[in-house]
């Protein structure tokens, strides 16, 4: 009897050693590949390299400015299209949860949320490329918009769904019309949570390559401009990288470091926001 | 009563703003309507262009397009078949990967380990995992990976491209494993504890509990994270599009190079010269954007019965 | 009739298919506390969200018949109007977590966007909390959050919220049933206070309290307004042998 409890715990032993080896062990490519792109692209970061725009073939240096700027102006498009849109039917979703249209636009969340990005950046195309006849930022912040989307959705309604009712009674108590116990109490009561959701769904886009392959498609110069093509920083990092040039790669290295650093920042902000909202729950 | 100046005001001043409140009232929630109505739009309109845009394909192929062995767009040839097996084979082996990984994860930050710095370091390097993006990942495995899978490459004795369906499959099981470990850790976690207390009363040791308590009643949901992970798979695009080679022969071993369905239009889209190939490169999104629809709708429905037991 | 500031006429509410208020007919006089009592699930809570229009919130609420505030339909009036013009406390104290003790009195105005003074205001609030009892325990802290303050102090801060507003008329939920003995007192002693300025309807489910606070007592079962009388006349001689099984505790 003793020797087979002997045995049980043995085993139970092994098991544990065995499941804390194979849930340690996924660290190590985090780590090697972290490791390796802040070695490789950390030491390219340089004020040339971040207002340069990108030297020609056989020449050193240049920079990424490009590919900064197109980031930014794209994504910043993307959210002022993805956020109010993402809030209005987040915040239907979570007031009229029984409703057809919330059967059916709930459903239509989950299958966005689980469509490829190549397909948002196809379809985006025969929306905006071929009607305008030309590749163009715009494009490319609908495409990012797009992908946005599920995710500010869910986490307005998952938010908003949190906030006892009695909060929403006592401001219509008081006379309060519906769209401002909206936007002036329930809003800003889950205000945090919304906010986290935005910066984990920007922090999802920034880094996306797929969808602006064939919609904001990539351009050499510093521009501004919605209608003409634009750089990015996850589609100069493939163009460069999958280039035979060792000068590109570098500038590639240093992308994926300034990229890895915006992805990393984001993630950071929206761990400080969803820890301090807990705690005042 | 208070010694607000005029007395009225308050009265009328409530009367007029609610009345004009009131139109107000009407329009938010026409807008709350009109947003979510979009959204269903946006899904249709989706399913729409890619049926419309790749009706030529599928008028003059048929069904036999997808098992057609040949893709050769100079002769205007298109079958789609080596890449649904470029597909399948890079997902099934990522995946085949990625699940002990995910399950010992998952039961290790469910079960063992909930709390604690630890526990939470773990945690955020699985959520530091997903939050990489794949282009990071497809120039590393180019610069990092390729070469190692060379020397293997020559160890066995076959040609040493680096690339292929091995090295695209062995950063998509990295990419994936998040997607499996963090829905299997919540599930973990909402084992009732008086089912894994009845059975530590009986004199169970942990992996007796944890192979006849907690295993049994999270299979369901396992198996969901299982397909989430799946769905993630099949649709990645450019990590796979920079390590497998990208030819278009039907993969034989996994050392062979290959291509994937979402490769094939990641690299020859901007390069379709003429409609029927064009659309044939969509009539593969349409399939991929059916099979990841699928399989993501089952993997959630499952996850919906599970938490509402 | 001048007299009168509330009046039910033939009022109706249903959830859905379910008939929950039947039939009510009432009416309550200017400066009166009155007790609106009844075992739970008899519809006294959904009767008294019927007043200000907040029980067609739920999804499928919906009512029929009249109710006459100072003479006129409020289902005739403006629903906003008619819940600012009446007051009404919850069962929970909910104030605002996010505004300062200070910002939830004057919710009602911040919130709907009426520009009142600086001056204005801050008489507003300590005429509120000085009515609601509560100007001498947060008058050093008006700037924290509604939040940090005890049970019983909440919800009085509700109930000067309430009072911010100006109502007549203002309808209490069941506004004990979540606070301590202490609490309840100091709530139920408000009510003897408020009496002269406004008009008080409360829900409860206690008739010890009902016996303690009001002039007039309602008595709900099933749906039904059974009996309305003078909460003396109704505790020592109840004319329905529904109120008399009630009060003598043979049902809950």
């Amino acid at each position: 009897m003793e020797a087979r409890i002997g045995m049980r715990n043995i085993k139970s032993n092994i098991f544990k050693g065995i499941i804390v080896f194979f849930a340690f062990l996924i660290t190590v490519p985090l780590i090697i590949i972290l490791l390796y792109i802040i070695k490789q692209g950390a030491g390219q970061v340089n004020w040339k390299f971040l207002t340069g725009v990108p030297a020609p073939v056989g020449e050193t240096g240049g920079g990424i400015a490009n590919a900064l700027v197109g980031s930014f102006v794209m994504v910043l498009t993307a959210s002022i299209v993805a956020i109010p849109v993402g809030m209005a039917a987040g915040i239907y979703l979570s007031e009229n949860p029984r409703t057809k249209l919330a059967y059916y636009s709930s459903l239509c969340v989950d299958i966005l949320q689980g469509v490829p990005s190549i397909v948002v950046g196809i379809v985006v195309y025969f929306w905006l490329v071929k009607p305008l006849g030309t590749f163009s930022a715009l494009s490319g912040s609908i495409a990012l918009a797009i992908m946005m989307l599920p995710i500010v959705i869910r986490s307005t309604e998952q938010t908003l769904k949190l906030l006892p009712d009695s909060l929403k009674e006592a401001a219509l108590s008081l006379g309060v019309p519906y769209h401002r116990v909206i936007l002036k109490v329930t809003v800003p009561c889950g205000f945090a949570g919304i906010l986290s959701g935005i910066t984990l769904s920007i922090a999802r886009v920034i880094g996306e390559t797929a969808p602006l392959l064939f919609t904001a498609f990539g351009s050499p110069f510093v521009s501004a401009a919605l209608g003409k093509p634009m750089e990015s920083l996850p589609h100069l990092i493939f163009t460069y990288a999958t280039s035979p040039y060792e000068d590109w790669h570098n500038l590639a290295w240093g992308a994926s470091f300034i990229l890895l650093m915006f992805v990393l920042t984001l993630n950071i902000i929206t761990k400080v926001i969803t820890r301090k909202w807990k705690i005042q729950l | 009563m208070f010694c607000i100046r005029n007395p009225k005001f308050v009265e009328n001043k409530r009367l007029q703003l609610s009345n004009s409140q009131l139109k107000w009232e009407v329009l938010f929630k026409r807008i709350l309507i009109a947003m979510s109505i979009l959204l269903v739009l946006i899904i249709l309109g989706v399913l729409t262009t890619l049926i419309i845009e790749s009706m030529p394909s599928i008028k003059a192929l048929g069904v036999g397009y997808l098992w057609g062995k040949v893709w050769d767009p100079v002769q205007n040839i298109y079958g789609a078949y080596p890449f649904l097996i470029g597909t399948l084979l890079t997902s099934f082996i990522a995946l085949i990967i990625s699940v002990p990984f995910s399950y010992a994860i998952a039961i290790y930050l469910g079960e063992y380990n909930p709390k604690g710095w630890l526990s939470d370091l773990l945690k955020n390097t699985i959520e530091l995992i997903a939050a990489v993006p794949s282009i990071i990942y497809g120039f590393w495995g180019l610069f990092v990976l390729i070469p190692l899978v060379r020397e293997l490459e020559i160890k066995f004795h076959v040609l040493p491209y680096g690339y292929g369906i091995l090295t695209a499959s062995l950063i998509l099981a990295i990419m994936i494993i998040p997607y499996g470990a963090s829905l299997g850790i919540s599930l973990i976690r909402m084992v009732p504890s008086p089912l894994k207390e009845g059975a530590y009363a009986l004199g169970a040791t942990r992996f007796e509990v944890i192979r006849s308590v907690i295993m049994p009643y999270t299979r369901s949901g396992l198996f969901a994270g299982v397909l989430l992970s799946l769905g993630r798979a099949l649709g990645e695009t450019m990590a796979v599009t920079m390590l497998i080679g990208n030819t278009t022969t039907i993969p034989t071993s996994i050392f062979a190079t290959g291509n994937t369905m979402a490769s094939v239009i990641a690299n020859e889209f901007t390069e379709a010269d003429h409609t029927e190939y064009l659309s044939a490169l969509i009539e593969l999104g349409l399939v991929l954007f059916f099979v990841t629809v699928v399989i993501n709708l089952i993997g959630k429905r499952i996850i919906t019965r599970f938490t509402n037991n | 009739m001048e007299n009168t500031i509330v009046k039910a006429e033939n009022y109706n509410s249903y959830f859905g298919d379910n008939h929950v208020v039947k039939d009510v007919n009432i009416s309550i006089n200017k400066h009166e506390v009155i007790a609106v009592m009844g075992p739970s699930g008899c519809g006294k809570t959904t009767f008294l969200r019927g007043i200000n229009r907040m029980h067609e919130l739920i999804p499928g609420a919906t009512s029929t018949g009249k109710i006459l505030l100072d003479g006129e339909n409020v289902y005739d009036m403006n629903a906003i109007y008619v819940r600012a013009k009446i007051g009404m406390v919850f069962q929970r104290p909910n104030p605002f977590p996010n505004l300062s003790i200070y910002e939830n009195v004057v919710a009602g105005y911040l919130l709907n966007g009426i520009k009142v003074s600086k001056a204005d205001k801050d008489v507003i609030v300590e005429k509120s909390l000085t009515s609601a009892a509560l100007w001498k325990e947060v008058k050093d802290s008006l700037h924290k959050k509604g939040t940090f303050l005890s049970g019983g102090q909440q919800q009085r801060l509700c109930i000067a919220r309430a009072i911010a507003m100006q109502p007549e008329l203002i309808l209490f939920d069941e506004p004990t049933s979540a606070l301590d003995p202490i609490s309840t007192s100091s709530v139920e002693a408000l009510f003897h206070e408020l009496k002269a300025n406004y008009t008080l309807i409360i829900v409860t489910h206690n008739m010890q309290q009902a016996a303690r606070v009001s002039d007039r007592t309602a008595f709900f079962y099933m749906g039904e307004l059974v009996e309305f009388d003078d909460t003396k006349q109704m505790f020592t001689n109840p004319s329905d042998q529904r109120t008399q099984n009630y009060i003598t505790g043979r049902f809950s």
